[in-house]
């Protein structure tokens, strides 16, 4: 590190951690913290008439691990839609060369972070036998702490448990996974439904049975929730609901996210929420098919609303050509057969499976309209910011490179009308949505809850992440927008978000004027819960590996040396 | 007192079976015994311990003997000679680990080189249809577990991945094939009677070449439509009878190998293959999977599409960014066109694998092989530098032929002063830095040890 402490002046703070919203004022880090004050020698940034927040935080984002990179090894045409890149010998200048758009590479997807502000991201899914692949992206990735959820929905260890209802075993199975996998939560994707595409079937609805496993996608989403709150993790269960993508798939929505009623959390991060339902734009669908394609953004935020268990985020559609990709892989093959592009699938033995399918947004399309519209309306119906993210399931409903443009329509109505205006089906979009009604223009210190302070404590990295109290990391983004004189131009927001003005990661500037010029030092942050050891546990697993699983449990393991920088959350678990 | 390890990862063929014991000797140095192990797998442990392995690398002198040199001179010549070069070529990975893929990358950036991978010379192909049509597929322990139909094409495991058949696709018993072979039914399609047609319940013996015909007459018997009297030489009834089988499976499984992206047809075959998987996916569930031949032969193609968003044939000239065009940036293509002033060769042979032609073409520039051992193209190299053997005495993660990657382990210590791939990469890096007054650019791998030691032998 250049010099070990630094002083952004002057700035327009905006902290919602401490409901700081715009004073003007100063933040100081030194050793890669925030702290009280620094010395006189400390280097200067002038941030006078800027924006000054933390370092962004993405809650769910797939950039690191085998379908990430299944879908680069499969688009080279991807590649050609790069958009901006820097001129010139990369090398030369210092850095890794940048490839791909909507499943960018490695150094693409961590200069790309940070150019926008961001300091954590959240790989979402992470098949646990393929863990040493995500880990080895994840330490390639330049600049942005990231963490990895490990998929346990259609896990046969947790189904068979759960079947048993053996809440216990649970959870000293999932602490050892995450332990073996240095993973950091509880992804569900799917629940049943990925296990019943094992022999090509799915489970739609909360009480469908698992094939074999004689359990039901209630009793997983359930179960899980317990374990989760029964080890005390810092983030709560994050799930992907049934049913994914499908027109009246709403009401499936709701009921799932009722089972959060059941459970308190239980937990010393802070967090307090049970239940994460994430990319929740592709769960709102009312209808009965495509031609009666309607908005259910009310109803499912009327009850997110009320529950205040729940935390959810977008995954906002952003018109772009991009690739899908998620553990749902028998909505991967539905979607195989709506477009009829080139599709990859990957079973993974006793865990999960996964898809991959391009996919276009296509504005004249009235149904990629709808989909634009729901994704913009939850947020605009939401009342607790803090509970509701900035996503775009990245790259699911369209690239995290977007997400200044999602900030943008979120915070003009302006920009909103003139997206609507551009559709060919525009009243068909607007008889099917409420968008055209709704007049709220979120505030700068909504959207830095919805992307800074909300996330964080949402995973129970509120301590550290998302807000600029002393003692968090040094990581603060500097916007080149006036607090006090927001532009009338709605672009001048997304151009502000897209480049930050200087983004200064652990105490250190890695971009300035929009342009990256440091590779920063990054961390892997997994966490560590200590359950008491559980005989029967290490014995299932024992057996399993000699019979079932293909690989031998000495290699299943991911060696230290994969995630170089850990960065530990210990969970004592009191039994 | 002898050490038995277990677990170990075998250097050998795309299977990279990681249940291979090996006694070590009680200094770590020598390799005793290998249990499990195929027979091949078995001679490349028991290699490690020949005396005559080289342990400094070996310059060409004027008058075309070889001299031994110090490493640090090699390195000195080799970041040279990559910084002199317009555009050298990197070649090979088969058989080494990805952190060496992973270091190499620098330098391939750094130089303006093309990357290519033994897969321009195999399973390329397979990539271009995967490029067109994508690759449902699996990782082994589904086909273990639930395949109870199970087509061989064009590949012939018995003989190039000895230990397949017993532990993932024929023998086993998994969750839901509790009966092992007894359960499963098995077809191979090859024009040669080989040993894993032997084995088969049914061999559809085509004649040679006709692939694509077979896979679209399966196509369309599946889809309903009549077919002619034979297809490549296959009786009407004798498809239908095969297609019925797959399309009644509860799990069906399609293995393809060389006799598919090296026959006529080649990508195409592959493409019929996957679009017949899917259909396929209309009544069953059905996987497919290419027979990769190293043990981590798959590792370069996801090593550099995480970097650059490439899997092979990856043409760094430009400096600024990736371009990929098989035909055009392939290693054979380039070097028959004599596009190429500089050549690495590593962890493979293309002395041995390469058509002549092509290789004297090469020959008329600088040539350099990284390699463990002596072969063909170590000895008519310009700079050959040994170094340690990924998986033997020289841990790293590999890519199964599924794509699972499997953390392998030393079993013995390195030659003394012999470094790994990864190792030896990032030495020849940090001098093209020295060289051309530059900042090495930072891998978070790599913050806290320059050249790591061996820290294998536990």
């Amino acid at each position: 590190m250049a010099s070990r402490e630094l002083i952004i002046k002057g700035g327009f703070v905006v902290d919602p951690a401490r409901k700081i919203d715009g004073d003007v004022g100063d933040v100081a880090i030194k050793d890669g913290k925030i702290v009280e004050k620094v010395s006189s020698s400390a280097k200067v940034i002038d941030a006078k008439g800027k924006v000054v927040m933390a370092g962004g935080v993405d809650v769910h984002s797939h950039v690191a691990g085998p379908k990430v990179n299944a879908g680069r090894l499969m688009r080279p045409e991807d590649k050609f839609r790069a958009g901006i890149v820097r001129g010139n010998m990369a090398q030369k200048n210092g850095y890794r060369m940048e490839s791909g758009f909507s499943i960018p590479t490695v150094f693409k997807t961590g200069y790309e972070y940070a150019r926008m502000g961001y300091s954590f991201v959240m790989e979402a899914a992470m098949p646990p036998l393929l863990a040493p692949h995500v880990h080895e992206e994840i330490h390639d990735t330049p600049i942005i702490d990231e963490a990895a959820l490990p998929v346990f929905g259609n896990n046969w260890f947790v189904m068979d448990y759960l079947k048993k209802g053996e809440v216990e075993n649970t959870a000293a199975y999932i602490a050892w996974l995450l332990r073996a996998t240095k993973g950091f939560g509880i992804k569900i994707v799917n629940p049943g439904g990925t296990a019943a595409w094992g022999w090509g079937l799915n489970c739609i609805a909360l009480d469908d049975p698992v094939p074999y496993f004689e359990t039901t996608p209630r009793q997983i989403i359930t179960g899980l929730m317990k374990a989760n709150e029964y080890l005390g993790l810092p983030h709560s269960i994050h799930i992907h609901q049934n049913d994914l993508g499908n027109p009246g798939n709403y009401q499936l929505t709701i009921d799932s996210l009722k089972l959060a009623e059941q459970v308190k959390p239980k937990n010393k991060f802070g967090r307090e929420q049970v239940m994460h339902s994430t990319h929740i734009q592709f769960h709102s669908y009312k209808g009965t098919g495509w031609a009666d394609f309607e908005s259910g953004a009310k109803e499912v935020m009327d009850y997110v609303n009320r529950n205040k268990a729940i935390t959810v985020d977008l995954g906002c559609v952003t018109f772009d050509e991009t690739t899908t990709m998620t553990a749902d892989g028998p909505f991967e093959h539905h979607l195989r057969g709506l477009n009829h592009l080139k599709w990859a699938n990957v079973d993974v033995e006793l865990e999960t499976a996964a898809g991959v399918v391009p996919y276009i947004y296509d504005p004249n399309v009235k149904v990629c309209d709808i989909q634009w519209a729901i994704g913009l309306e939850l947020a605009l119906f939401a009342q607790d910011m803090s509970r509701t993210f900035v996503t775009t399931d990245h790259p699911n409903a369209g690239p995290f490179t977007r997400y200044p443009r999602v900030i943008k329509w979120l915070m003009s109505k302006k920009a909103r009308e003139a997206t609507l205006d551009s559709f060919r089906h525009k009243d068909k979009v607007i008889d099917a949505t409420h968008i055209h009604g709704i007049d709220r223009e979120l505030t700068l210190f909504e959207i830095a809850q919805m992307t800074r302070s909300g996330p964080a404590k949402c995973l129970g990295l509120g301590a550290y992440y998302g807000g600029l109290a002393p003692g968090m990391l040094g990581d603060v983004m500097v916007l080149d927008l006036n607090y006090k004189d927001m532009p009338k131009d709605p672009e001048k927001i997304e151009a502000a978000f897209q480049r930050a003005a200087c983004f200064v990661k652990s105490g250190e500037i890695v971009v300035r004027d929009g342009e990256v010029v440091s590779n920063g030092h990054k961390k892997t942050v997994w966490v560590n819960a200590k359950v008491p050891e559980n005989a029967q546990v290490k014995r299932d697993i024992a057996q399993s590996f000699t019979k079932d699983y293909t690989v031998d449990l000495i290699n299943y393991v991911v060696r230290d040396y994969l995630a170089p920088h850990p960065m530990v959350i210990d969970v004592e678990v009191e039994a | 007192m002898p050490k038995l390890i277990k677990g170990v990862g075998c250097p050998y063929c795309g299977s990279s079976c990681d249940d291979i014991e090996v006694l070590v000797s009680d200094d770590e140095t020598k390799i005793l015994e290998v249990h499990n192990a195929c027979i091949i797998g078995n001679n490349l442990f028991h290699h490690a311990n020949d005396p005559t392995r080289p342990k400094l690398p070996r310059m060409r002198q004027p008058d075309g003997s070889m001299k031994e040199i110090p490493y640090a001179e090699a390195v000195d010549w080799m970041a040279k000679t990559m910084l002199n070069a317009k555009k050298p070529l990197i070649y090979g990975f088969g058989s080494t680990n990805c952190e060496g893929m992973s270091a190499v990358a620098r330098i391939a950036e750094k130089a303006g080189a093309v990357l290519d991978n033994c897969a321009t010379i195999c399973h390329g192909p397979s990539f271009l249809a995967i490029f067109d049509n994508g690759y449902p597929s699996c990782t082994l322990g589904e086909a273990k577990n639930r395949a109870d139909v199970v087509v061989f094409w064009g590949c012939n495991p018995m003989h190039a991945h000895p230990r397949h058949t017993s532990r993932y696709s024929i023998f086993p018993r998994g969750y839901f094939t509790q009966k092992g072979q007894m359960q499963r039914t098995v077809l191979c399609v090859d024009p040669r009677e080989t040993d894993t047609a032997k084995l088969a319940d049914h061999h559809l013996m085509l004649d040679q070449g006709h692939d694509y015909e077979l896979f679209d007459a399966f196509r369309t018997v599946l889809k309903g439509f009549e077919i002619p009297e034979t297809v490549a030489g296959i009786p009407r009834e004798k498809i239908k009878e095969a297609v019925e089988i797959m399309k009644k499976a509860k799990f069906c499984m399609i293995f393809f190998g060389m006799g598919c992206t090296h026959s006529d047809g080649r990508n195409h075959n592959v493409d019929a293959a996957i679009s017949y998987t899917r259909d396929l996916n209309e009544h069953t569930k059905c996987s497919i999977m290419a027979m990769r031949g190293h043990y981590n032969i798959a590792g370069p193609g996801q090593v550099w599409s995480w970097q650059f968003g490439f899997p092979y044939c990856i043409d760094l000239s430009k400096g600024s960014h990736a371009h990929m065009n098989p035909g055009e940036t392939s290693s054979v293509d380039l070097a028959m066109r004599d596009e190429v002033d500089c050549f690495v060769n590593v962890g493979t042979d293309a002395g041995a694998h390469f058509p002549i032609q092509a290789v004297q073409h090469l020959k008329k520039h600088p040539f350099i092989t990284v390699d463990p051992n002596f072969c063909m193209a170590s000895e008519i190299a310009d700079l050959h530098i040994p170094v340690r053997i990924a998986g033997v005495d020289e841990p790293g993660v590999v890519y199964r032929m599924d794509n699972v990657p499997i953390q392998f382990r030393a079993v013995i210590k390195g030659l003394p002063g012999v470094p790994s791939d990864e190792e030896l990469f990032d030495m020849v890096y940090e001098r093209m830095c020295e060289l051309t007054n530059t900042q090495p650019i930072w891998l978070a791998a790599k913050e806290d040890r320059k050249y790591p030691q061996n820290p294998a032998v536990s």
